[in-house]
């Protein structure tokens, strides 16, 4: 199921405060949250790595148009 | 925006207010008297016979063979291709069909009325499975239904319904949503509750005891029966939300077999078409997905109003029967088409998850944004015409369609 980024990203914000330095992070068991291209996640469940895929893609495609668009109208 | 967050409130709620109530079955010249002689409405969005898919022609062949405009097939669709015979899309007229949609004068057509806006909408009897025009049947066999339907079961029906007040439509549906129908591919319960409410009526008003025991074993013996009165009802329903300025929420989607069109409220009945997707699915035995049609009919005006593949998760049968995957997976299409609407029906819930209302009114916006097209339950026809139904499947809506109206929708309240 899809899952808007703003949530993604605030759960990634936190992570980041709580792991002050990408050296503190790394020497302690990493958990993932991969975003968008599930063969990353995948690759991570392989090697054991505790991983939690969401499923997201731009919106409209990528479509820079329809991206503004949405942006202005709002949902 | 907070116009368009109003205007979506408003479509919602005309939606969930309606009262579609069955009432009569009448030929269509009068149910739609701008019907004229080789004038043949068919589904899905406007389309020329050059650029129709084969059972629409083999259709458009049959039907005309049957109202007399043409000898035989052959001759039927010469006259196609030279202009004779005037086509509309049924949506045009207050109605739908499945598939094919053939609607021409002499059709009966079933009426259901939204007692609340008080208007009408029609479509055509279901004719039951195995070769039939919907799917592109046009021989003898198919024609000789046809002309049953008109000459004895429509009029037996039709007068049925007239000695009462109409059957109610809405607590029907919530009823068949509870015993595993999604009103599109499956209508088993549907099916039968109609016909418990109908035959009473039909045994009181009923001329000729052989041809009621005909009637009632044609509708017995026809789990889609209740498909058409799900589409006109649909189309009762869809029909007072069109026009709503500043709304964003989908009134229509259709397919003629080439093009998938879809309308939205906010910018009135103007179509936005795409080349229609091809259904994955499961195919009856003999039949691949080499002899498949691309998608069909005017159907999908029952995932416009939230049933069909919106409401997977009441028919973990149908999950299975259009190849969508394990009985247990059936409630994530009715999640994810929940990221897609509007809001939810409080009065067509979901048992099995917790009694969730069915997702209901398409809001353009979220399609975009999520990258979630609608999920649509549909019968597959062979692309010959003359074979009929192979299968059934998924098919998504095609997002060009909802690009092109977001374009159009955000100059419709001065965006750009």
């Amino acid at each position: 199921m899809k899952r808007p980024l703003a949530r993604v990203s605030m759960r990634f914000t936190e992570l980041t405060m709580q792991n002050n330095s990408v050296a503190k992070l790394l020497s302690e068991p990493v958990n993932v949250i991969n975003v968008g291209l599930e063969g990353f996640a995948a690759e991570l469940k392989q090697q054991d790595v505790a991983v939690t895929h969401v499923d997201w893609s731009p919106p409209a495609g990528g479509d820079p148009k329809i991206a503004d668009l949405l942006s202005k109208l709002g949902t | 925006m907070e116009l368009i967050e109003k205007a979506n409130q408003e479509a919602l709620s005309r939606m969930l207010s309606a009262d579609p109530v069955l009432i009569d079955v009448v030929p269509a010249s009068t149910a739609i008297p701008e019907l004229k002689e080789k004038m043949i409405l068919h589904a899905g969005p406007p389309i020329d016979w050059a650029d129709m898919c084969g059972p629409m022609q083999g259709a458009i062949a049959g039907i005309a063979v049957f109202e007399g405009w043409a000898s035989d097939l052959k001759d039927a669709a010469a006259k196609a291709a030279t202009g004779v015979f005037d086509f509309h899309p049924n949506h045009h007229f207050d109605a739908v069909g499945p598939m094919t949609g053939m609607t021409t004068i002499s059709q009966p057509l079933m009426v259901v009325e939204n007692r609340t806006y008080k208007n009408k909408a029609y479509c055509a009897l279901n004719e039951g499975l195995g070769k039939v025009m919907r799917f592109g049947g046009n021989d003898e066999s198919v024609l000789a239904r046809l002309g049953w339907l008109r000459d004895s079961f429509g009029p037996a029906v039709g007068k049925a319904l007239r000695s009462g007040d109409g059957i109610p439509l809405k607590h029907l549906v919530a009823r068949g949503l509870t015993m595993g129908d999604e009103m599109h591919q499956r209508n088993v319960a549907c099916s039968g509750l109609l016909l418990r409410e109908l035959a009473p009526a039909l045994a009181r008003t009923a001329d000729d005891n052989e041809e009621l025991a005909k009637a009632l074993a044609f509708i017995g013996s026809n789990d889609q029966f209740f498909l058409n009165v799900a589409m006109a009802m649909g189309k009762s329903i869809m029909d007072p939300v069109r026009n709503i300025e500043g709304s964003s929420v989908v009134t229509a989607m259709c397919r003629n077999g080439t093009d998938f069109g879809i309308r939205v409220s906010g910018t009135g009945d103007t179509w936005f078409t795409a080349p229609v997707e091809m259904p994955e699915g499961l195919y009856f035995p003999g039949f691949s997905e080499d002899d498949a049609n691309p998608d069909m009919g005017d159907s999908t005006i029952v995932e416009t109003i939230g049933l069909g593949g919106f409401a997977m998760g009441a028919s973990p049968a149908v999950a299975g029967f259009v190849g969508a995957g394990a009985a247990s997976e059936a409630g994530n299409f009715t999640r994810t088409m929940s990221e897609i609407a509007t809001g939810e029906n409080p009065e067509w819930t979901i048992p099995s998850m917790d009694y969730l209302g069915v997702p209901t009114g398409i809001d353009i916006r979220l399609v975009l944004e999520s990258g979630l097209a609608p999920t649509i339950n549909t019968g597959i026809a062979h692309k010959e015409p003359g074979v009929g139904q192979v299968g059934a499947g998924v098919v998504r809506a095609p997002m060009k369609c909802f690009e092109q109206a977001l374009v159009a929708f955000a100059e419709s309240v001065g965006v750009k």
